[in-house]
């Protein structure tokens, strides 16, 4: 990279099923100011805007950024839409560094968001046109099929995603910006609850909810000179494939694979389950965090559940995932993948609270969308690479 | 800054298409291809634009990976914005020094829906969006403005029109084309006062495609690369009381800092979906009578939404590239009176 | 009017937008099939993977793919849910098994609903076939095929459809 990026300041609002209190605008600009404030910055120090969110259809506003170039300070500036599906909240974040990284401008301030509750975000995921070729049961129709085919795979016992739904959850109590907080969550409330898409259990799954988070990147001689320690971006990286061709692995995809490999050689990792101390990533089914575990190369392909068993992916496990709550905690589709990157940031700034993993230098963000095709990754150290 | 040379652009437009959008992207994109000398897996990086409300469903753009080739996987990107950004966004990525070409694509279908009504989502939805304004009403509002103010007639709108459809006729992308008479023109009823049908763009279905590549890899595959010597894009304020709608603030700064405003130009593609907005552009952008305008017939006669404005780019590329002008001014714009403006200036070796 | 008033938090502003959707040759070929009783997909050229249903392009290697491809409405079942959500576009009751069925001579999975079959004997590597819809009620549609139905024939060993799962 050209030039390096530090994330200087991070935002999240409080995440809910509507956030009735605030309108669109409201709900941006909460994330916004806070990253703005974190930073001890004002709008007029932001050089350039990148925002993201999933489909516009969520909301019933077409391209609402450009209704909302006035509350995020952007008028005169350089704004982009990014939209990549459920990964964009990530993507959005890479390609804000980007401007960093080609030393475009100094300052960037970039959000992904979501207002979900304003339209109907199960319809706006399940639309079928007409000629549509295709029976569509909504995403835990998609995708459990997928795990079931996982389990036949691996053999994993199948109360493994359980596990990980327990620890989400624990740690989402620890979260004060999470959406979902069950303060009474144990075991049995999981495996009790509705089996919506099985092996998909209603507290197994993410929420629909509301949220906006930001982060304030910039260049390398301001990052050092801000009031906090800056989360140093050690590198990128993103990849796409095709959601459907003959010989697909659509369980482990070749694009999160690539695209983790990509990562690794850049920051020099050899041997990611050690060198990095945790992860935020992309769950919105409890299953995905075994299956993404060997796709990102922490555990050997059919073993990621072993990792869930034996509690390396928990808060005080030598491999911990989702500290946050993750996205089966609160799950704005447009910001969750920003929110996986933040919440990585915020680990090697000290700054995760309750859920800090204690000496945390180096952490990675990851977000994916669509049917597992579009993926995008992030490596944030406490030093400078 | 590293240099980026443009090596191949490739279009299709229609009225209307009964095709899908991949099976209209497809052989654009292997037109652009081979234009460009490179093959698909020669391409570091791919940015599309496009949008979901156009097409009337959510994930647009991802059925478009089909008739891009995704497989190996690939660098790939999207934005929810005309292709104009997707370039940017794919001439930001060469700057970084991670990639050295690029493909950037833009697809989309204005037939199936009412797109002068489907843009009024694109307003203030709390207290606009439920007026119902559509997107030709929205424009007369600024051209209604523009006339009273500029001291500029209803006959200059009808001149850029006549104007832009007789250039259209040697275009063959282009759909709205012919010889019209301004008197006969100005003889039509409103559309929605004061702009008629003609100030009106024709809106088109199409695909669009663009390569570059940084400087290194440009010489080798090209004899004479047309060059993005400046590419800059801004936004002005959203609501249509609070800016000055007879004028693009945003379009004329962009410009100064893509290098407008320093030497000569031969002509400009300006991506003007209604006639007045031409004028505004043009005066905003300091553009005197030496500079022609829209040789292509621009976005009035051939209007594929969140194709146009990387059109007019990929126009100016063309013309140059096949020695019929050094140097050009291309732009374009997203949402409704030239709200958001990107500026590029491009020039021949 | 008197007293202060509640502030306004939100209102609800209806949509509606019209769009005529033309099917595209890849899915009217899939589409027109359907009508006659006969599942289409369509390869890029002889060898090539077959696609059921038909788009356009084949992903892999972005040729297009217009040459049609009779496949049997008969398949196995490479992975699959029990689903107990409703959604607005499948009208089974709850809950019923969603598979995703390898077609014979298709070389991608055909996403499907099953029907008579007990939840539990739904099973990977089990054969099903199509079950179409009267023949007064065959359409261009994707509802011309009802479900897809349990055959008489020995399960697929899983070794044989993993590449598929």
């Amino acid at each position: 990279m050209a030039h390096l990026c530090g994330v200087i300041g991070i935002g999240q609002t409080k995440y809910d099923a509507k956030r009735i209190d605030v309108s669109m605008p409201g709900l941006v600009r909460e994330a916004a100011l806070r990253a703005l404030e974190d930073a001890e910055l004002t709008f007029a120090d932001i050089d350039a805007v990148v925002i993201g969110k999933a489909p516009d259809t969520f909301e019933g506003v077409m391209l609402p950024e450009n209704y909302l170039a006035d509350a995020l300070g952007a008028v005169g500036k350089p704004l982009l839409r990014v939209h990549t599906a459920g990964s964009v909240g990530g993507s959005t974040a890479n390609v804000a560094m980007s401007l960093i990284h080609a030393g475009i401008h100094d300052r960037v301030l970039t959000i992904g968001w979501e207002k979900q509750s304003e339209s109907n975000a199960m319809w706006g995921l399940t639309i079928s046109p007409p000629f549509s070729v295709a029976v569509v049961a909504g995403a835990g129709g998609y995708f459990a099929p997928l795990i079931r085919a996982y389990i036949a795979r691996s053999g994993a016992p199948e109360d493994t995603g359980i596990r990980t739904a327990l620890k989400d959850r624990l740690n989402a109590l620890k979260n004060p910006y999470a959406h979902l907080q069950i303060p009474d969550i144990d075991f049995d409330k999981i495996a009790n609850s509705p089996m919506l898409w099985d092996p998909i259990r209603y507290l197994e799954s993410c929420p629909s909810s509301d949220g906006a988070c930001a982060m304030v990147l910039a260049r390398e001689d301001l990052a050092e000179r801000a009031p906090a320690p800056p989360a140093w971006v050690h590198a990128t990286a993103m990849r796409s494939e095709p959601n459907q061709f003959s010989g697909r692995d659509a369980v482990n995809p070749q694009a999160g694979r690539d695209a983790a490999a990509d990562l690794y050689k850049q920051g020099r990792i050899t041997n990611p389950r050690a060198e990095i101390d945790c992860a935020e990533i992309y769950v919105p089914f409890s299953w995905f965090e075994a299956m993404w575990m060997e796709n990102l190369g922490f555990a050997e392909e059919g073993a990621g559940w072993k990792m869930v068993y034996e509690g390396a992916t928990a808060l005080d496990g030598d491999m911990p995932i989702n500290m946050s709550g993750g996205v089966l905690s609160s799950n704005p589709i447009g910001a969750s993948g920003m929110i996986r990157y933040a919440e990585a940031a915020l680990q090697v700034r000290g700054q995760a609270g309750e859920h800090q993993v204690d000496g945390a230098r180096k952490t990675m963000g990851h977000a994916y969308g669509g049917g597992s095709q579009y993926f995008s990754m992030c490596l944030f150290g406490k030093d400078k690479p | 800054m590293r240099d980026v040379g443009i090596l191949s652009f490739a279009q299709s437009n229609a009225r209307s298409e009964t095709r899908n959008e991949v099976e209209i992207l497809l052989p654009v994109v292997k037109e652009a291809l081979v234009q460009s000398g490179l093959a698909r897996t020669e391409i570091d990086f791919t940015c599309s634009g496009s949008s979901d409300f156009l097409q009337g469903q959510p994930f647009a753009f991802v059925m478009a990976l089909d008739g891009v080739g995704a497989w190996p996987p690939i660098k790939e990107s999207h934005v929810e914005m005309d292709g104009a950004w997707a370039l940017y966004e794919a001439w930001v990525k060469i700057q970084t020094g991670e990639v050295s070409s690029a493909l950037i694509y833009s697809f989309g279908k204005t037939s199936p829906g009412d797109l002068a009504e489907t843009l009024a989502l694109q307003l203030d939805p709390y207290c606009v969006t439920q007026l119902w304004p559509d997107a030709d009403s929205v424009a007369g509002i600024q051209a209604r403005l523009y006339l009273d103010r500029s001291g500029r007639s209803e006959r200059d709108l009808a001149v850029v029109a006549a104007r832009s459809r007789r250039d259209a006729v040697d275009n063959p992308h282009a759909v709205a084309k012919g010889d019209f008479d301004v008197e006969k023109l100005l003889a039509e009823p409103y559309r929605t006062s004061p702009l008629r049908d003609h100030d009106c763009p024709t809106n088109s279905d199409g695909a669009t495609v663009m390569v570059i590549a940084a400087a290194d890899v440009a010489r080798v595959l090209s004899k004479r690369p047309v060059w993005i010597r400046g590419i800059d894009h801004r936004i002005d304020p959203p609501a249509l009381g609070v800016r000055d709608l007879t004028r693009a603030p945003s379009a004329e700064l962009a410009a100064r800092k893509a290098g407008v405003g320093k030497g000569r130009f031969d002509f400009a593609e300006l991506d003007a979906p209604y006639t007045h907005q031409e004028l505004i552009l043009r005066d905003g952008l300091g553009l005197g009578d030496d500079v022609r305008i829209n040789p292509s017939g621009g976005s009035l006669c051939t209007r594929t939404l969140f194709s146009c404005g990387l059109n007019r780019i990929g126009d100016a590329f063309q013309r140059i590239a096949r020695g019929d002008g050094d140097r050009a001014v291309a732009h374009a714009t997203q949402g409704h009176c030239l709200q958001q403006n990107l500026v590029c200036v491009l020039e021949g070796e | 009017m008197s007293g202060a008033r509640e502030p306004i938090k939100a209102i609800v502003t209806p949509i509606r937008l019209e769009y005529d959707f033309t099917a595209g040759r890849a899915a009217t070929l899939f589409l027109r099939g359907l009508e006659k009783k006969k599942i289409i997909g369509a390869r890029s050229g002889p060898g090539q993977p077959v696609l059921v249903p038909p788009r356009g392009a084949d992903p892999r290697t972005s040729e297009l793919a217009q040459e049609a491809v009779e496949v049997s409405d008969k398949g196995t079942v490479v992975t699959y849910s029990v689903i107990r959500v409703p959604s607005e576009n499948i009208k089974f009751d709850l809950p019923y098994v969603c598979v995703n069925v390898l077609l014979d001579g298709a070389s991608i999975g055909f996403f499907h609903v099953l029907q008579n079959c007990p939840l539990d004997k739904a099973r990977i590597g089990m054969r099903v076939r199509a079950k179409w819809v009267a023949d007064d009620k065959l359409a261009p549609s994707v509802a011309s095929i009802e479900y897809f139905e349990p055959i008489d024939e020995p399960d697929v060993p899983y070794q044989k459809i993993k590449e598929n799962t």
